[in-house]
């Protein structure tokens, strides 16, 4: 009977149901059904993602998929975007250029995320993979545009190269005259993170001019108005376009210029960049307004009566990131014009002033969630909340999907009644049933971590800071919250007894974040002997962790399951807690 | 340490009793005194202070010691918090600034010979003649009249810029407007060299 079933598809077949499964997760899920299924999909699996680039070695990824076309790969953890991840951490991606270059000539995407990328390993990607066509790196540092020279230089087929909020060495603009002239396939090209000595307008020009099939064009803040209406020109198929400096002084030719070449885009559906805003200079977007289903206006520093003018103009609208200069009257305005409206983020103008600049609070946020049926993702920032803003925002908004309210002040209770912000804070996780992402801010005891142990089941990432009262809090996350998968914490007094109790919850995570808690060093260690599929790793500047007593509270601890063992390209202010490590200190 | 035989006590009634009641129905766990200000200015949690046995140096930083341009912080800050990515925080610092001085410009300034670069901001300067009489003060030099035939001969400098193509120029060509516009960075060239660039 069973060697009738596995005899009945022959491999094809089943390849070509697998090729219908592109989901990462059901693709695990395909591999685990049998062994048959699992070396057929194996041998037929083109993407690959690792979430945590020390989960598992280049070689392991290699043998098990012989022939992906495509990786992810993400390396330091996500508290590393606010300077909490001391540089030199790790996260370097050249061990797996050097694996994948010999064996994979036929490598065309990579995508990164969080990763040390050096000018090195740019130049192996375009020696060594002759049909490279993406390449996208987010939130990485440590190459240069020599780097990139490069990659254009070599990659004929070059489709995509995204560098989205890269740290990048400024050393030549001229980088983008490596394309060579013959080179006319780029379909998607941002730099808008480049600095201002990075890019030669003449060679984007006539790069823009060549490539007939460029979707995707961000510039970088250098490129100033009066070179748009050019680059526009040349490109009327936009769909995603990203302006440089929005600022000029006010002419009319200039003006009318830009409002033609804008008019003339008929496909554009996205816009960003607008650094230094003239408000002027707005009115000349509002010909593609009406089609705009995505705008970044979260570097323009314009005031809420301008805002409120261009949001107006855009009823298709369903992602919008903004500065909290749009203040309560311009979310109130969105809510009622924009009713597609899925994605909302609000940045502080004013993050570190001690009195408010504006007048956004938490009624934005509750306008938004009354008048737009359709918002699942929210990141606010705001100065004052209350547990009647939240609870009415979950019972009106029970879609939310992610939810990362930064109330700046830490340890801000509510306004309204001077209480902790569980009780709200629970309603969100109560009401929203499908939450997967949520941030807490803002007075929490331990109680709001019940809340979220009880209800959030589908919660899979969850970020803390100044929260909580006692190891209780975090046990509750950790007992409770099934499909927790990464976990953040900064500035809690959680400690060991929690962490202890449930060590083996942390084999289910991708990873556990926590500095300035109060976890001991003997409990690193004990979870680092008893817990060999972890990787416990202590990071502290102030020196070796032994060389404190061992009750002593270490700075900070990231610990992360992998089936690689301990990784070997740690710098000196990192310890991994292993069955060695009372010896290897 | 009182703090903790308490906290296993909690942690074994809890254990039993984790309910799955409504929030807000009454309950019988010891509330945490709230301290009732808003502005709460402490940054760690008292307990960690109570056990760390030297200040963590990187929970704590004043802000502005990498930006001397800045104007001085609000209130110290701490590491990482609000959460807002270094990008931005530097757009947001440069935003200040042009608000402050008015949409500054600045660009970088060398002079051959000397082994410092400076930055000045072209925004504050209407004319060729203003400009250049700000760079003679700041790097105490002479750079002499301008001629539409011969530029700077004869001057012991010659001030140069890099426009946006890359290519490097005679300042006072070109319309001031024009020059604003382009100009890249600046560099002061000894007058023997600047003899060979841009004559016709």
């Amino acid at each position: 009977m069973h060697k009738k079933m596995a005899f009945s598809f022959p491999d094809e077949v089943l390849e070509h149901v697998f090729s219908f499964i592109q989901s990462d997760k059901d693709r695990n899920g395909v591999s685990m059904v049998c062994k048959s299924w699992y070396e057929i999909e194996r041998w037929c699996r083109r993407k690959v993602f690792v979430g945590n680039c020390y989960a598992v070695s280049p070689r392991m990824v290699i043998r098990r998929f012989p022939e992906f076309r495509s990786i992810e790969l993400k390396g330091k953890p996500h508290f590393a975007d606010f300077n909490l991840v001391p540089d030199g951490w790790g996260g370097y991606v050249s061990p797996w250029i050097e694996e994948m270059a010999g064996a994979y000539p036929w490598l065309e995407e990579i995508r990164l995320k969080r990763m040390v990328v050096t000018d090195e390993s740019l130049e192996l990607i375009a020696k060594s993979f002759k049909n490279f066509k993406v390449l996208v790196l987010s939130s990485c540092e440590g190459f240069s545009t020599d780097g990139l020279a490069a990659i254009a230089a070599s990659c004929k087929n070059l489709k995509e190269l995204d560098l989205r909020d890269c740290e990048v060495d400024d050393l030549s603009a001229h980088w983008l005259s490596h394309f060579p002239e013959t080179y006319t396939s780029l379909v998607s090209l941002n730099i808008s993170c480049l600095g201002s000595d990075e890019v030669s307008f003449s060679a984007l020009e006539r790069l823009v001019g060549r490539c007939t099939n460029l979707k995707t064009l961000r510039l970088n803040r250098a490129v100033p108005l009066d070179k748009i209406a050019n680059i526009l020109r040349h490109a009327p198929q936009l769909v995603e376009f990203g302006t440089g400096t929005y600022t000029a002084d006010v002419r009319p030719d200039v003006y009318s210029d830009l409002a033609g070449v804008f008019s003339s885009c008929k496909e554009l559906k996205s816009l960003s960049g607008f650094w230094d805003v003239v408000p002027d200079y707005l009115p000349a977007i509002y010909p593609v307004c009406s089609k705009l289903t995505s705008l970044n206006l979260s570097y323009a520093t314009i005031q809420s009566p301008d805002l409120i003018k261009l949001v107006s103009h855009c009823p298709n609208l369903q992602r919008l990131l903004v500065l909290d200069y749009i203040e309560d009257s311009g979310l109130e305005v969105l809510a009622s014009s924009c009713k597609d409206l899925q994605e909302l983020r609000v940045f502080p103008s004013d993050p570190f002033g001690a009195e408010p600049n504006v007048s956004l609070t938490e009624q934005g946020l509750v306008a938004v969630s009354l008048g737009c049926p359709k918002l699942q993702s929210v990141l606010y920032f705001c100065r004052r909340m209350s547990n009647e803003a939240l609870v009415t925002i979950a019972r009106n908004r029970p879609n939310f999907t992610r939810f990362r309210l930064c109330i700046i002040e830490p340890k801000t209770a509510d306004y309204l009644t001077l209480e902790p912000l569980d009780v709200g804070f629970g309603a969100i996780v109560q009401y929203c049933k499908d939450l997967k992402r949520l941030s807490l801010s803002g007075l929490l005891t331990d109680r709001v971590f019940e809340y979220i142990g009880t209800y959030a089941k589908k919660l899979e990432m969850l970020s803390v800071a100044f929260a909580g009262d006692s190891d209780l809090g975090l046990h509750h996350v950790l007992s409770g919250c099934e499909s927790l998968r990464k976990l953040e914490i900064r500035d809690c007094p959680f400690g060991d007894k929690a962490l202890l109790a449930n060590a083996a919850k942390l084999e289910t995570m991708r990873s556990l974040w926590m500095s300035s808690c109060a976890v001991s060093f003997a409990a690193c260690k004990l979870l680092g002997q008893k817990m060999p599929r972890l990787n416990v790793e202590v990071i502290d500047e102030r020196g070796p962790p032994d060389s404190r007593p061992e009750n002593c509270p270490v700075d900070k601890l990231y610990i992360y399951r992998s089936i690689a063992g301990p990784r070997f390209d740690m710098p000196p202010f990192v310890w991994t807690m292993d069955e060695d490590s009372g010896l290897r200190l | 340490m009182e703090r903790r035989v308490n906290y296993e006590n909690d942690l074994n009634l809890m254990a039993t009793e984790l309910r799955l009641g409504l929030p807000g129905c009454g309950d019988d766990e010891p509330q945490r005194k709230t301290n009732p200000s808003i502005r709460n200015n402490k940054r760690t949690a008292p307990e960690i202070s109570e056990v760390s046995s030297s200040e963590s140096s990187s929970s704590v930083t004043m802000s502005g010691s990498d930006d001397q341009d800045s104007p001085p912080p609000a209130k110290e800050q701490v590491v990482g918090w609000p959460p807002i990515r270094s990008y931005r925080k530097n757009c947001l610092q440069s935003s200040k600034r042009n608000e402050v001085e008015g949409m500054g410009m600045y660009v970088k300034v060398s002079v051959d010979g000397a082994p410092y670069l400076r930055k000045i901001d072209l925004k504050v300067y209407r004319s060729y003649p203003q400009l250049l009489k700000a760079l003679e003060n700041m790097f105490k030099l002479t750079i002499g009249a301008y001629s539409k035939r011969e530029g700077y001969n004869g001057s012991d400098y010659a001030p140069t810029y890099e426009d946006k193509d890359g290519d490097w120029m005679i300042v006072g060509d070109v319309p001031w407007e024009m020059f604003i516009s382009s100009c890249k960075r600046l560099r002061i060239m000894k007058g023997s060299e600047a003899r060979g660039l841009g004559c016709v």
